[in-house]
Formats: structure tokens, C-alpha cells, sequence
């Protein structure tokens, strides 16, 4: 299968800082590729370097084409929808108007409404929310919100930070099965950063662990599930 | 009776252009949480070019238009050109690119059209009110302020493109990730501003009449307003022109006399800073330090 993410060597700076040294995987179209560690290993860095919000070094190929130095927001419109930290939520928007921003570069006006179906479809509490400004929703329908407004670019790529920081076990467990419906129905592959190693093995096929900056170890999500080894020194549980 | 009733008339006149200056700053300080010191000097410089074409021949309402659009294009390209240069600078270089603006325009305009007063026209000299309490321009006036303001908002309201700007004003970070492409809303905010400042300066123009130091009293009052209704509130400030408007023209008939009547904008900036810094309908903003 082709990788739909290649990312080799890359590096990426704050500043004079440098917070990613040596980063290389691969995401294979259609998969779910998780990065793993702990706070300060990069993983949120990572996933701004691929969409652009950090200066970096290296190369980042999406399809085959080198993105580094691509403005965030034409790299948003070659199909890369990032659902960042905190959510990024339009809190003083309505939900709908959130969901409409989600498809402001979509050419084919006819796709907005099927799209919108299909998000009411996955996230059928939004669709009540219609409404309501979206500061004023719980942390898990803000989070739902952000993945729907992602969804709603149409995307190939979804870099999901963290979907389940700060949320009740049971809406956590809600939300990743929803992502993997989206992944398998709508053919949108993931690149998930999580702080809970269990959480994100069982969604993902692959998994890197970053340590500092660096790839420590990789494999498939099932071997280093089971690997008891890395599971001690690096994911601490 | 009539007295008051034709001082409240003319506030409210005067207030539109308030709202309008207003309108334009608040455009602007939502975007970027900057003040534009030129946007009076802009407005002065629309009004010759609107004077320059009717001066050769031609028609107001073509002047007028043709004023907006160029003073859209110039918003858009001070932008572009000059403050995308500057946006992650410190506040002070800012308020001094700002000052920089202020005094190009201010001579610029001096060397083109030289600094003494001219007369501008007023479109709606002719127009029969039916009564003595309302002034024919105070009139047009409010309705043109009135027509602008409504088509602004249902602009930001129900397009697509308004609500991008919004957003991109809101949560520049968000924004990039749905792909708007942020520098450019900023863009057109400017060109929005320059053209609502531009409507504001012709329709004063008949009044205080056309130099290159028009704007000054006018930006001060539209700062005031833009304070008064909360500089983070687009409607409110529209609101806090009409009130300016309206207070300054009777402190200014039954206390004050007319002499001292700018004074009456100083008192409201001090004053809203002081016990009521987010406005009367400003959001009041909390920072983590």
C-alpha cells in the first residue's frame, strides 16, 4: 500500500528551541497511525509540523508531494483536517456556524448538505445543538464538534490531538468508536497522538513511541500492545 | 420644544457618522486588538478623491460609489503591503506605522489638493423633508449610515465569506485549520473599514467642510462611541455613535455651550476608562498573566 504520510527526519523548532530531532513514520492510506509517549516527547509537535504551525527540517510527503513550508492553511485545503489540542473551537459560533466553517473551501456546494447529513449521522447530539453557541457545550460535544467541523473538509488526513483529554471514561470510549466508524466508512485515515497508550493501541494499526524529540520504537499497534517491555519503559502502565 | 427636538435630530445625524468611524475602528481592533490612528486621515483622503472626480464632471452618486471602491482597494493594499509586515510586532511599532499612516495621508493630501477649505457637496440639498425640525443632509444622511450598517451586518451575518471573517477574527488558529486563509480576511476587514470611513467622510464633508484636518474632532468622536458601546462590540459601538451624537448636540445646546462641545468626547473617554472599561456592551476580557 502506498504511505499517504511519509515524514523522514523531520525536525521542528520553537523559536531557538528545538523540540523534534529525528522523527521519521509512515501512515498507509485508509490506516491509523498513533504516536505514542510521554508529556514533552513531541507528539503535539509532530502534528503541528505536518500541517505546517512549526518551523521545520526533514521532509513531510503527503501523496508524494513535499508540504514542508506549505502555509497551514493550503496544506487544510489538500485535504489535511487537524483536530488540535483543546479543540479549537469558534466559542462565541454557533455550532452550525462552526460546522458551516468546516466547509468553507468545499468547491461543490451540493457536497455541504450531504455532508452535513453525514456528521448529523455520526453525531446525531450536534444536530439538536444546532443553535447553541458553541462555548456553551459540554467538553465532549465540543470535542464531537471538532471532530465533525473536521469532517466536514472532506478530508483524507486526520490529525487527531488528544480526543480524549478531559472526558469521562464513557465518553471517550463513545468517541473513539465513532472515529473508527469514520475511518472504515469513510475511508479517512488517522494519525492519533494520545496520552493513553491502551485507548489509542486498540483503535490504531501502527504505533510509534516518541521519547524527546525521538522515535524510540515502532511496529504494529498489536505487537506493542503486547510487548510488555516498552510498555513499562515508555507508556508506564 | 423644536429646539430640542431639532438638537436630537442633528445628533442623531451627526451620530450615524460617530457610528460609521466607530464601526470601522471596531472592524479593525476585533481583527488585530489595534486601534488604526489613520482611519480618519483615510476617510479625509476618499472625500478629495470622491471632490477630485466631481470636479471634473462627474456625477455625485458616481463620485460616490467610485470613492467606496477605491477606498476599498486602498484598505485592502495598506494591508497587503504595509501591516502584514507587522503582525507579530510589538504594540509600539504598531501605534507608530499607525502615526506614519496618519501624517502620509494627512500630507499627501495637503501637497495634492492643497490645505485650504474647500466646499463639498451634500446629495441631498434638495430634499424636501416636509418639516422644519429635520435638515434634508441630517436625513440622508441617517438613512445612507442606516443602509450601510445594514448591509455590513447581514453581510458578517449570512455569508459565507462574512462568517469567515469572523472567525478568522476570532480564532486566527481555528481558522487556518479549516482553511481560511487568515492574512487575507485581515485584508478585507481593511478594505471594509476604509470604505465605511469613506461613506462616514463624505457625508460630514457638507458639514464641517473639505481640508486635510477634517477627521481630526471626527475620529476622536468615533473613538468615543467605539469606547462608549464597547470596543469589542460592533453593534454597540454603532449604538454609542447614535448616543454620542445625540448627548454631545444637547450638552452642548444647554450646558456647555458649543465652543466646548469635543470636550464632551474627552470626558466620555476618560470616564468609560476609568469605571467602565469593556463599555456599556463590551465583553469584559480576562487574560491569564
Amino acid at each position: 500500500m502506498a504511505a499517504l504520510l511519509e515524514v523522514k527526519g523531520l525536525q521542528a523548532y520553537y523559536g531557538q528551541t528545538q523540540a523534534l530531532h529525528d522523527v521519521s513514520f509512515e501512515l498507509e492510506e485508509g490506516g491509523i497511525t498513533t504516536l505514542l509517549g510521554a508529556n514533552g516527547a513531541g507528539k503535539t509537535t509532530t502534528l503541528r509540523a505536518v500541517c505546517g504551525m512549526v518551523r521545520t527540517g526533514g521532509e513531510i510527503n503527503l501523496g508524494g508531494k513535499r508540504i514542508n513550508g506549505v502555509a497551514t492553511e493550503e496544506i487544510v485545503r489538500m485535504g489535511v483536517a487537524h483536530v488540535p489540542e483543546g479543540r479549537g473551537t469558534f466559542v462565541n459560533l454557533s455550532v452550525e456556524e462552526n460546522l458551516k466553517l468546516g466547509s468553507f473551501v468545499q468547491r461543490d456546494k451540493s457536497r455541504v448538505q450531504r455532508d452535513l447529513d453525514l456528521v448529523f449521522n455520526y453525531f446525531p447530539r450536534l444536530k439538536e445543538r444546532l443553535q447553541q453557541q458553541a462555548g456553551t457545550l459540554s467538553g465532549g460535544e465540543q470535542q464531537m464538534l471538532a471532530i465533525a467541523r473536521a469532517l466536514m473538509l472532506a478530508p483524507r488526513l486526520m490529525l487527531l490531538d488528544e480526543p480524549s483529554f478531559g472526558l469521562a471514561p464513557l465518553v471517550v470510549q463513545e468517541i473513539f468508536r465513532i472515529m473508527k466508524r469514520i475511518n472504515e466508512e469513510e475511508k479517512v485515515s488517522m494519525l492519533l497522538v494520545e496520552q493513553n497508550a491502551a485507548l489509542a493501541l486498540n483503535l490504531a494499526d501502527h504505533a510509534y513511541v516518541l521519547e524527546t524529540g525521538n522515535v524510540v520504537m515502532s511496529g504494529p499497534a498489536s505487537v506493542v500492545k503486547d510487548d510488555e517491555g516498552i510498555r513499562r519503559s515508555y507508556l508506564g502502565y | 420644544m423644536d429646539l430640542f427636538i431639532q438638537q436630537v435630530t442633528s445628533g442623531l445625524a451627526n451620530g450615524a457618522i460617530y457610528a460609521s468611524v466607530a464601526l470601522a475602528l471596531v472592524m479593525i481592533y476585533t481583527a488585530t486588538e489595534h486601534i488604526n490612528f489613520a482611519q480618519g486621515e483615510m476617510a479625509m483622503f476618499s472625500c478629495y478623491v470622491a471632490w477630485q472626480l466631481i470636479d471634473w464632471g462627474t456625477p455625485y452618486w458616481i463620485a460616490f460609489f467610485a470613492a467606496i471602491a477605491i477606498s476599498f482597494a486602498g484598505g485592502v493594499t495598506i494591508e497587503r503591503v504595509i501591516l502584514r509586515r507587522f503582525h507579530n510586532a510589538p504594540v509600539l511599532s504598531l501605534i507608530i506605522v499607525f502615526i506614519g499612516l496618519l501624517v502620509i495621508f494627512n500630507s499627501v493630501a495637503g501637497w495634492i489638493w492643497s490645505f485650504i477649505i474647500k466646499e463639498f457637496p451634500s446629495p441631498f440639498r434638495n430634499l424636501d423633508t416636509g418639516t422644519t425640525l429635520v435638515g434634508p443632509h441630517d436625513l440622508g444622511v441617517v438613512a445612507i449610515t442606516l443602509v450601510i450598517l445594514t448591509a455590513l451586518f447581514l453581510f458578517f451575518r449570512f455569508t459565507p465569506l462574512g462568517l469567515a471573517m469572523r472567525a478568522a477574527a476570532q480564532n486566527p488558529v481555528s481558522a487556518k485549520l479549516v482553511g481560511v486563509r487568515v492574512g487575507w480576511m485581515l485584508a478585507l476587514g481593511w478594505g471594509l473599514a476604509a470604505a465605511v470611513g469613506a461613506v462616514a467622510g463624505m457625508m460630514v464633508a457638507p458639514i464641517v467642510f473639505l481640508d486635510p484636518n477634517m477627521m481630526a474632532g471626527i475620529l476622536l468622536y468615533g473613538f468615543a462611541s467605539a469606547l462608549l458601546g464597547g470596543i469589542t462590540n460592533p453593534g454597540g459601538a454603532v449604538l454609542g455613535g447614535f448616543i454620542l451624537g445625540v448627548l454631545e448636540n444637547l450638552v452642548g445646546t444647554y450646558l456647555i455651550g458649543n465652543d466646548l462641545k469635543l470636550t464632551v468626547a474627552l470626558v466620555i473617554v476618560v470616564s468609560v476608562l476609568i469605571f467602565k472599561p469593556s463599555g456599556l456592551f463590551g465583553k469584559v476580557r480576562v487574560k491569564r498573566v
